[in-house]
């Protein structure tokens, strides 16, 4: 599976595609891959505030529930509200499913995360020892 | 399958249904004698809150009860059939004399509301087991109270909370290594706390640079598991509680892996200020559907006035008691001073094996999780080489480029004839597979265990899909546990007619 390139990441394995003032939100095929089936996606309301770093909402898989971590920090101005009934999707098509959409509050933030050429560096790491 | 070994029998019987299926109208499993009472109308006393609709209730004979719970019950796979691997988990042995001890009529008819004076026998009980688990674990004052270890950690974290309070205020936070118990960080948000992940180093044990940098007065305490759950003893416990104790934090340490210490060295002191027992793990107390689990928390004498209360005694008339005027302690955690009937069997436990017999068993203990992790190296990725002590976490990494996962490694086992060992923890390994066989078993049955897995190996080279689609030995094959997580089914609907 290869990263876009026009995506940024952040090491808790979401993605983020900006746009101007308006940015993209989901998870990677790796985070896909580790968690395994994914069974619920727990999204917060349009209009809520997420801050850079802190958490936005989680993915249940069979295995473990995990946090969602915010690339940026923004408004929410669209959730994919097609992940409520069918989850799987993310796993499926991780970079397809988006999760959120957010108004950045600052579009320089995206530049501080990875690239997927850094991105890639950085999981082939995390699976080497 | 060529040199299949397979030790748990497989049954005669085929599937059984629910027991709502078979059900037919009229069939009842109880016949009562003619009343000899005057009849009373339910619906006079009652009204309209009279039920006369029992919904699906099952309409079966006695014998069909008998049968279906009793096939039910032997599809149970128990340690008293074979081994049960389970990492993290020490599925020991329960020593049949345990159980004689516990029969013994005047401990399984006494009654808790007994006066304390007719109780002196039982208390006598809880007074050795808390001497003998003291001499143990090197603290100072126990509570027997908490029901299982998850409670023990609640117990712990709710007394590092009463005695940061007495220093003037509670803190904010408690670390946790990366490794840790999930149990851990869940006690920690219970009790009101912040939690703070600490990373493990390349050999698999807390990061002491990282560790002093987290460290301020903000942290409570930190919740530590040694050996750890990759089964590696933190040998820098004495300077990692030397951080903590710096600044006013506490050294807590979840006991879940005791088994690989008893009788070698004492967590009282290599500087824990406070530690949980499972008395189900180490001391052989039923673990499991069996329990139920018993998680005393030990404390250095600092904690002593935060224990739970009631605190048992020896009043000056020589007497046992039980104390309740304990002002700072954090209170009851448990009716009748917790599980009193593994109390009984645990001391059964201490003392059959008595000191020399408890030391042999965590070296036994420790010998067999080294014997597969000997065994199982040229087979299985070992993540992290660091010596083993009682359990030995592999991971999946060479049979994942196959597509085999844990998982599907654990569920193959199942037709060998063992139970699947822990997957997938502790977290920091990507595809575990968390052994711990204990002293219990034999070199034979180890052998067996070992066999079986290098076996598997073969397969996942040779033919992965019997591997990817096992269990084959078993009634049902492969669940989807995905659909049941994702549309679960509840309850049982008769079909429409």
């Amino acid at each position: 599976m290869s990263y876009p390139t026009d995506f940024k990441y952040t090491k808790e394995h979401e993605w983020i595609k900006g746009d101007g003032k308006v940015a993209t939100i989901g998870i990677t095929h790796y985070a896909q891959d580790s968690l395994g089936d994914i069974v619920f996606v727990e999204l917060p309301k349009t209009g809520t505030q997420i801050t850079k770093g802190k958490t936005f909402g989680s993915v249940e898989s069979v295995k473990a529930v995990s946090d969602l971590y915010a690339p940026a920090s923004g408004v929410v101005t669209d959730v994919n509200a097609e992940l409520a009934n069918s989850p799987e999707k993310v796993n499926k098509d991780p970079h397809g499913s988006w999760m959120i959409k957010i108004n950045l509050q600052d579009p320089n933030e995206l530049n501080s995360l990875l690239s997927a050429a850094d991105y890639e560096k950085f999981i082939n790491e995390e699976t080497a020892h | 399958m060529k040199h299949m070994t397979r030790k748990a029998t497989r049954h005669v019987s085929q599937n059984e249904g629910l027991i709502f299926e078979k059900s037919s109208p009229g069939k009842a499993a109880w016949k009562l004698p003619p009343l000899d009472v005057p009849e009373i109308d339910a619906s006079k006393l009652l009204g309209s809150a009279e039920r006369k609709d029992l919904g699906n209730m099952p309409e079966v004979s006695e014998i069909e009860i008998i049968r279906h719970f009793t096939r039910l019950s032997t599809w149970n796979y128990a340690i008293d059939l074979g081994m049960y691997p389970l990492g993290s988990c020490t599925m020991k042995y329960n020593p049949r004399v345990n159980e004689v001890v516990a029969r013994l009529e005047g401990l399984a008819n006494g009654h808790p509301y007994q006066p304390e004076r007719a109780s002196q026998g039982a208390l006598r009980i809880l007074k050795t087991l808390s001497e003998c688990l003291l001499e143990i674990t090197g603290m100072d004052a126990i509570t027997l109270q908490p029901a299982a270890g998850a409670h023990g950690e609640l117990t712990g974290l709710l007394m590092v909370r009463a005695y940061q309070e007495s220093k003037g205020t509670p803190r904010k936070k408690i670390l946790i290594p990366d490794s840790a118990h999930g149990t851990n960080p869940a006690t920690a948000a219970m009790v009101g706390y912040a939690v703070e992940n600490l990373k493990s180093n390349s050999q698999g044990m807390v990061d002491i640079a990282a560790l002093s940098g987290q460290m301020n007065q903000d942290v409570a305490a930190l919740m530590l598991t040694n050996p750890n759950t990759l089964g590696i003893f933190e040998q820098e416990i004495e300077q990692i509680a030397a951080i903590l104790h710096a600044k006013g934090g506490l050294l807590y340490m979840d006991g879940a892996n005791m088994n690989a210490l008893v009788g070698k060295v004492r967590p009282g002191d290599f500087g824990v200020d406070l530690m949980h027992l499972n008395l189900h793990k180490t001391f052989s107390t039923p673990h499991g559907g069996g329990g139920p689990g018993s998680g005393p928390v030990a404390v250095k004498n600092i904690l002593g006035p935060f224990l739970p209360k009631p605190v048992l005694i020896t009043k000056p008339d020589g007497t046992l008691g039980f104390e309740y005027d304990r002002p700072q302690s954090v209170g009851r955690v448990r009716a009748f001073y917790g599980n009193f009937g593994m109390f009984v069997r645990a001391l059964a436990y201490i003392l059959a094996n008595g000191p020399d017999g408890l030391r042999q068993t965590t070296e036994d203990a420790v010998l067999n999780a080294n014997y597969i992790r000997k065994g199982l190296e040229g087979a299985y990725d070992l993540p992290y080489s660091t010596p083993t002590m009682h359990e030995v976490v592999f991971s999946d990494r060479r049979q994942a480029k196959k597509r085999v996962k844990t998982m599907d490694i654990a569920k193959r086992l199942i037709d060998y004839g063992f139970h699947p060992y822990t997957t997938a923890f502790p977290l920091i390994v990507p595809g575990a597979l968390m052994i711990e066989a204990t002293e219990s078993e034999s070199k034979e049955e180890l052998d067996l265990f070992i066999e079986s897995m290098r076996s598997i190996a073969e397969e996942v080279e040779e033919d992965p899909q019997t591997v990817l689609t096992a269990p084959h030995s078993t009634r049902i094959s492969r669940l989807d546990e995905t659909t049941a997580a994702r549309k679960p089914v509840l309850r049982w609907k008769p079909a429409a007619e």
